[in-house]
């Protein structure tokens, strides 16, 4: 057991701490189109520089980086609150799934400019009324003429208006059981055919759009791991957004939670001991998130597959986050109240945390059958 | 950056778990606790194989090894809630270790180590520590207080065993009265180890809780399905696993702080305690739910983990105690901060 970074794991941090000093863009400027365009420029830096694509292999442009590179990148950046690169779902999810399913063709077309910014993607799984149940997806996909023919509707589908490639799963056979009827496409979105309508969250941004998708087409190349395999494929991505965040998230959250002191401390409420309680609280389960992570990693480097604690970090994440600002707001009192806090922004931001990315309820789901082995529901 | 056991502690955590199957079957343990008795033979054992001594210097006639193997132990021991009086001499072990003079240490450490000498330790609240366990039978208590730390012979003492919700181990309370010996070096480091020890015994009473849980919602069913199947039960059980997992987290950092990063080690023994503490008791009164009607039973084993839990909880400082140091020890400007 050794807590500490090796001396070539701490000089790969340095390394990345220095140069993150040097070159971070700064904050989004107002406007979410110069917000769009300043990540873009932020995710060439990073290209430029070898740290996009940071998990991918050499071969395709990226870093081949071990998992506690990966880990320390995700530290680093969230200690340096660094933006989240434009294309990072083609980064953490497209990405991986062309080099994992892809052709040689495939990965020809769509891997560089994945990593330069130069086509971003966006993710169309989610529909009104598939959300948890993912598998029991309408959008349907019919081939004609060497071609497939989708309609349907996808929801929470982050930069649609920006994208040029959205990774969307939909049924190809009505007749097979659920999960089996299943394609994942590759779908350009510069077609009439695809209707981008932006969603209000309850922050009142538009940070998601809804797709509404009338009889748009797809040619047969665009089929990432055949027809039928549509589920495989897109669980591949979602093991990819949770591998190897909890590091990331576990940072990020600590820098919530020295905000979080420091406004306790500013306004005196350090000194009341219910405060006192819950500020020790977070403290410790912000450290918990980051050593189920390091564990979680330890066990996947050792053993090939993650262990029990493997699946609890973005469980941990959501509450902690959600937590960390109700007290904030709790301490600002009625200034708590106003709109234009950054606090209560992440107040609201925060209750989307044990929903996104799978929800808070579906995770215990998971650890309950195949962690614990207790019987399916279904 | 290695967040796991090395193969040596790997294999004392193997040997240590086939043992302590093997000795402490439930049966045995129930036995024991409605007698009121401890396994003598199997701390003999123990005693032979070196166990009380894991964490104590080879010169002062221990194995050399650290906190780290020690609470490998203590969660096997908790999992088991094994009847021998392991805890209580280790704690008082770990702060003569820390704090007694080299003469000190001759004179009581291989003895703790051997089982010949056994010590107990508690903490002071004024002249009286209120729960100390295995005191009774100790031949040496070393009592902690604001003012420092003394060892003092049984027989000098005031020892009056209590009644405890935990009839599966011993507890006293203790008056010093004007015997004892002080120690005179830094305390901190020894009580914050055996704040990990207790950590520990409270990990592995929760995983043991758990599994209880998690095989009784498999097999027991109702309205024509294991209850496990439904998520009002499956859903505690993953909180379960959640609180466990963390206990053990917390505790096997703060054990690696012990041996490898001192100046650490007071904000991580109170974290693994405060949060272990907690989980300890919540995963077995869940569990206790998880079983209904038969979990509340005397015949069921349940209910002597879940007030091992309680005690636990309650020795060296308490959830709340040990958040309220962390608070200190963590606020703005504060030195100990947390690791960067």
């Amino acid at each position: 057991m050794d807590l500490t970074l090796s001396p070539s794991e701490a000089a790969f941090r340095d390394e990345l701490r220095a140069w993150l000093a040097d070159n971070h863009p700064g904050e989004d400027p107002p406007g979410d189109d110069a917000a769009f365009e300043h990540r873009r420029d932020w995710q060439l830096k990073l290209f430029e520089a070898g740290y996009a694509g940071f998990s991918w292999p050499k071969e395709y442009g990226g870093r081949g980086a071990t998992l506690i590179e990966q880990a320390l990148f995700g530290e680093e950046m969230a200690r340096a609150k660094a933006p989240q690169p434009v294309n990072v779902l083609g980064m953490v999810m497209g990405g991986p799934v062309v080099i994992t399913h892809g052709s040689d063709e495939q990965k020809e077309r769509w891997l560089r400019p994945i990593l330069t910014a130069e086509e971003i993607w966006c993710q169309g799984f989610s529909e009104p009324e598939s959300g948890s149940d993912l598998a029991s997806l309408k959008t349907k996909a019919v081939k004609s003429n060497g071609e497939w023919v989708v309609t349907g509707q996808k929801v929470w589908t982050t930069y649609a208006h920006k994208a040029k490639w959205c990774m969307l799963v939909a049924r190809t056979d009505q007749d097979a059981p659920k999960h089996q009827g299943l394609t994942y496409f590759i779908m350009d979105m510069e077609q009439e055919e695809v209707q981008v309508r932006p969603l209000h969250q309850i922050t009142k941004e538009p940070e998601f759009n809804e797709l509404f998708i009338e009889e748009a087409r797809i040619p047969d190349e665009n089929v990432v791991g055949g027809v039928g395999n549509g589920w495989a494929v897109a669980i591949t991505t979602l093991m990819n957004e949770r591998a190897g965040l909890g590091a990331a998230a576990a940072a990020g959250v600590r820098m919530g939670l020295e905000e979080l002191k420091q406004l306790a401390h500013e306004r005196g409420a350090d000194e009341d001991p219910l405060i006192r309680q819950r500020l020790a609280q977070l403290t410790i389960e912000v450290e918990l998130l980051r050593l189920n992570s390091w564990r979680g990693l330890t066990q996947i480097m050792k053993r090939g597959v993650p262990g029990p604690e493997g699946s609890l970090p973005k469980w941990q994440w959501g509450e902690i986050n959600q937590a960390l600002t109700e007290l904030a707001v709790d301490i600002l009192g009625e200034e708590g109240a106003y709109w234009d806090s950054p606090w209560t922004y992440r107040l609201l931001r925060s209750r989307a945390n044990s929903i996104e990315g799978g929800t808070t309820e579906i995770l215990k789901n998971i650890i309950a059958e195949r962690v614990l082995g207790l019987p399916k529901l279904r | 950056m290695n967040f796991d056991f090395s193969d040596d502690q790997q294999a004392i955590k193997r040997t240590a778990k086939d043992l302590i199957a093997d000795r402490f079957k439930f049966e045995r343990v129930r036995e024991l606790a409605e007698a009121g008795a401890y396994d003598d033979d199997a701390w003999k054992e123990l005693c032979e194989l070196g166990w009380p001594g894991i964490f104590i210097e080879e010169a002062y006639g221990g194995q050399g090894l650290g906190v780290v193997e020690l609470v490998i132990l203590m969660e096997e021991l908790g999992y088991a809630l094994a009847p021998v009086p392991f805890l209580s001499n280790a704690a008082a072990g770990l702060v003569i270790q820390a704090a007694g003079s080299d003469e000190q240490k001759q004179r009581w450490l291989p003895g703790i180590a051997s089982g010949e000498l056994r010590g107990a330790a508690g903490m002071l609240t004024g002249d009286e520590a209120k729960l100390v366990p295995d005191a009774d039978e100790a031949q040496l208590i070393v009592l902690c207080g604001a003012d420092g730390v003394s060892v003092i012979e049984r027989s000098a003492a005031s020892v009056e065993p209590v009644a405890t919700m935990d009839s599966t181990r011993r507890y006293a309370r203790v008056r010093a009265g004007d015997g004892g010996e002080a120690l005179e070096g830094e305390a901190g480091p020894g009580i914050g180890a055996a704040v990990l020890a207790v950590s520990a015994e409270l990990t592995g009473i929760a995983q043991r809780a758990m599994e209880m849980a998690v095989e009784y919602a498999r097999d027991r069913k109702q309205f024509g399905r294991p209850i496990g199947a439904y998520q009002a039960v499956s859903h505690r059980c993953a909180q379960m696993l959640l609180e466990t997992e963390g206990a053990r987290s917390a505790t096997y950092w703060g054990a690696w702080t012990a041996d490898a990063e001192p100046e650490t080690l007071e904000l991580a023994s109170s974290m693994a305690k405060a949060y272990a503490s907690d989980a300890g008791w919540r995963v077995c009164s869940s569990s206790l739910q998880v079983h209904g009607g038969i979990g509340f039973t005397w015949e069921h084993d349940l209910h002597f983990f879940l007030k091992r839990a309680k005690v636990d909880a309650l020795m060296w400082g308490g959830a709340s105690t040990h958040r309220e140091r962390i608070a200190g020890l963590s606020a703005v400007g504060a030195t100990a901060a947390a690791p960067a």
